[in-house]
C-alpha cells in the first residue's frame, strides 16, 4: 500500500508496511500512480504525451528505478506483519506507566475541561501518600523486565497536592536502584502555583513538564478562568517565562488547546513562539457536539490549511535561525518506534493505567469517572480482565475503517478513548480525529522531507 | 528523479524491536534505533 501527495512543492510517496518515504519528481509521481492500474505500454504513451520534452529512455530509466525500490521492498510493499495470525488476547503485557491523578481539585475553571473542572465528574479528592505509593508498588511489581518506568503527575491540577507530588518522588527514587528500575516522571500544570521552590523541584526532579496555555492573550482568557471569571493570562505567562528559562534546555512543552472560536490556531501557536516559547503543542477541543466550541467536520478545511501554515512557518523560522517544535511534527524516521509499537499505540488498559486519588485503575485519564471502565484497584490489583484483554484488541489492525488506511502504522488505530466519546465504542474511530491526524502526519512528513532535500539536486 | 529518504525498516524491525523500553505514536524515539 503506499499514499501519495504533494505538498509545498514536494512529491512525496510512502510506503505502508516498510515505512518507506520517497521524494520524487513529477514524472516519477504520475508513474507511479498508474503503476499498479494500467501495463508499462500505456504508461509509456502516456507519459510521452504528457511530458513531450522526454524520450522513451527517460521514462524506462524512471520504470526501472521504481522496479527497483519494489525490488528492495520500498515500494508496493506487501503487509508482512500477518496480525490476523497472533491472538492479542493471550499476549502477555507488563504495566509499564500510570497517570498518577494526584489532585482531583483545580484553582482555574476552564470551560472545555474534559475533567469538569478537575473532578472527573466526582467531588474534590486529593491523593494520599499512602494510595499513591501502593500505586508505585504496584507498578514495579507489574512491571516484570522493564527497566524504563513512567509516571505522570496529572489532574485537575498536581500542584494543589505538591507536597505529596515530592513525597512519592522520594519514595520512587529510594526505591528504584534495588528494583533495577528508572522512573521518569512528568507533570502538567496550569501555572497558578508555580514559584520559585516548586520550579527549583520540578527542574531537579521532571524529565518532562506540560504548561497549559491557549496562545494570545483573548484566547486564552476566553475559556481559560479563574473561580471567579477571570481570565488567567496575565498572571500565569510570567511564571512559565521564569520557569522556561530555569529550566535551562531540559524538555517542557506548552500545550495549548484550540476550538472552534480559533480556527486561526497557528496565530496563537506563533504567539507563544514570539514569547520565547519553542517547544509547543496545540490540540484540538475535545468537547460533545452540542458545545458552541466545538470542532466539526465543516470547520476541517480550515484546520487543514493551517497545519499547513504552520508546517512552512516552521521550515523557514528553522532557516531564519529561530525555529520551534510542534509536537505533532516531531516524528522521527530513522530512528523511530518498532513495527509492534507502530501496531499497538499508547498501551492505554495494558501497559498505561490512570489511578484515581483513591486508589481505583482506569485505562488512561480520559477514561477516569465512567465506572463502565473501572479496571481494579490499588489493592486488589486488575479485577476486570475482561476489559483489559478488549484494550489489548485495540491496534492497528483490529478497526474495519483502518484496513485500508495508509497511515494506520503512524496512528495505530487511533485514540480509544476519543473513538468512544464519539461513538460510544472503543472499536470504532473518531473520523474527524483520524482526518486531522492524516493531515498532520502529511505535514510532519513533509518537513522531514524538506530537511533531507536541502542540498539535494533533482530533476 | 527519486530520492529516498532514511527512514526506519519496519520489517527488519520486526527481530530488532519489541524490547518495549520506550515512552508510551511515530514521535517516539527508540534507543535501539538511534545506536
Amino acid at each position: 500500500m503506499i499514499h501519495q501527495y504533494k505538498l509545498n512543492e514536494f512529491n512525496i510517496v510512502l510506503d505502508t508496511y516498510s515505512g518507506a518515504a520517497h521524494c520524487v519528481d513529477d514524472l516519477s509521481y504520475d508513474i507511479i500512480e498508474k503503476y499498479e492500474q494500467e501495463n508499462k505500454e500505456e504508461i509509456k504513451t502516456e507519459m510521452l504525451e504528457k511530458y513531450p520534452e522526454l524520450n522513451e529512455k527517460d521514462i524506462e530509466e524512471t520504470m526501472q528505478e521504481i522496479e527497483n525500490l519494489i525490488k528492495e521492498g520500498k515500494l508496493f510493499s506487501k503487509d508482512q506483519y500477518e496480525i490476523d495470525k497472533l491472538d492479542l488476547k493471550k499476549r502477555d503485557t507488563v504495566v509499564k506507566a500510570l497517570c498518577l491523578h494526584i489532585a482531583h481539585t483545580c484553582n482555574l475553571n476552564c470551560e472545555y475541561c474534559f475533567a469538569g473542572q478537575g473532578k472527573y465528574h466526582g467531588e474534590d479528592a486529593l491523593m494520599s501518600f499512602e494510595v499513591g505509593k501502593q500505586a508505585l508498588d504496584f507498578l514495579i511489581e507489574n512491571s516484570g523486565t522493564r527497566r524504563n518506568l513512567e509516571v505522570d503527575f496529572f489532574g485537575g491540577e498536581p500542584l494543589v497536592n505538591f507536597d505529596v507530588v515530592k513525597q512519592l518522588v522520594e519514595y520512587a527514587r529510594s526505591i528504584e536502584n534495588e528494583h533495577n528500575k528508572h522512573f521518569r516522571f512528568t507533570l502538567t500544570t496550569n501555572g497558578v502555583l508555580l514559584n520559585d521552590d516548586v520550579i527549583e523541584f520540578l527542574n531537579k526532579e521532571m524529565d518532562n513538564v506540560v504548561l497549559s496555555l491557549d496562545g494570545r492573550k483573548e484566547v486564552h482568557d476566553r475559556l481559560r478562568k479563574n473561580i471567579n471569571g477571570e481570565g488567567s493570562y496575565d498572571l500565569i505567562v510570567p511564571k512559565f517565562k521564569n520557569f522556561v528559562e530555569k529550566r535551562k534546555g531540559k524538555e517542557y512543552y506548552m500545550r495549548g488547546t484550540f476550538t472552534k472560536e480559533n480556527l486561526d490556531f497557528t496565530k496563537d501557536i506563533f504567539h507563544m513562539a514570539d514569547l520565547g516559547f519553542t517547544e509547543l503543542s496545540m490540540e484540538p477541543v475535545v468537547a460533545s457536539p452540542d458545545k458552541s466550541y466545538a470542532i466539526k467536520e465543516e470547520d476541517l478545511d480550515k484546520i487543514y490549511e493551517q497545519y499547513e501554515i504552520l508546517a512552512k512557518e516552521m521550515i523557514k523560522r528553522k532557516q531564519n535561525g529561530n525555529p520551534f517544535t510542534f509536537y505533532h511534527y516531531m516524528i522521527d524516521l530513522s530512528a523511530g518506534p518498532c513495527i509492534y509499537k507502530r501496531i499497538t499505540g499508547c498501551g492505554s488498559g495494558t501497559e498505561y493505567l490512570a489511578v484515581t486519588p483513591n486508589g481505583d485503575f482506569y485505562p488512561c485519564h480520559q477514561f477516569v469517572g465512567n465506572k463502565k471502565f473501572l479496571m481494579g484497584n490499588i489493592k486488589d490489583g486488575i479485577t476486570n480482565t475482561k476489559l483489559r484483554d478488549e484494550f489489548k484488541l485495540c491496534n492497528a489492525y483490529s478497526r474495519e475503517e483502518c484496513k485500508e488506511c495508509w497511515a494506520k502504522l503512524y496512528c495505530s488505530g487511533g485514540c480509544s478513548a476519543n473513538a468512544y466519546n464519539s461513538t460510544g465504542s472503543i472499536n470504532n474511530v473518531y473520523e474527524n480525529g483520524c482526518k486531522m491526524f492524516k493531515k498532520r502526519i502529511e505535514c510532519a512528513i513533509m518537513v522531514k522531507v524538506a530537511e533531507a532535500m536541502e542540498g539535494e539536486v533533482t530533476l | 528523479r527519486i530520492v529516498t529518504i532514511k527512514t526506519r525498516n519496519l520489517e527488519e524491525s520486526k527481530q530488532n524491536g519489541g524490547c518495549g523500553e520506550c515512552q508510551t505514536v511515530a514521535n517516539q524515539k527508540c534507543e535501539k534505533a538511534s545506536k
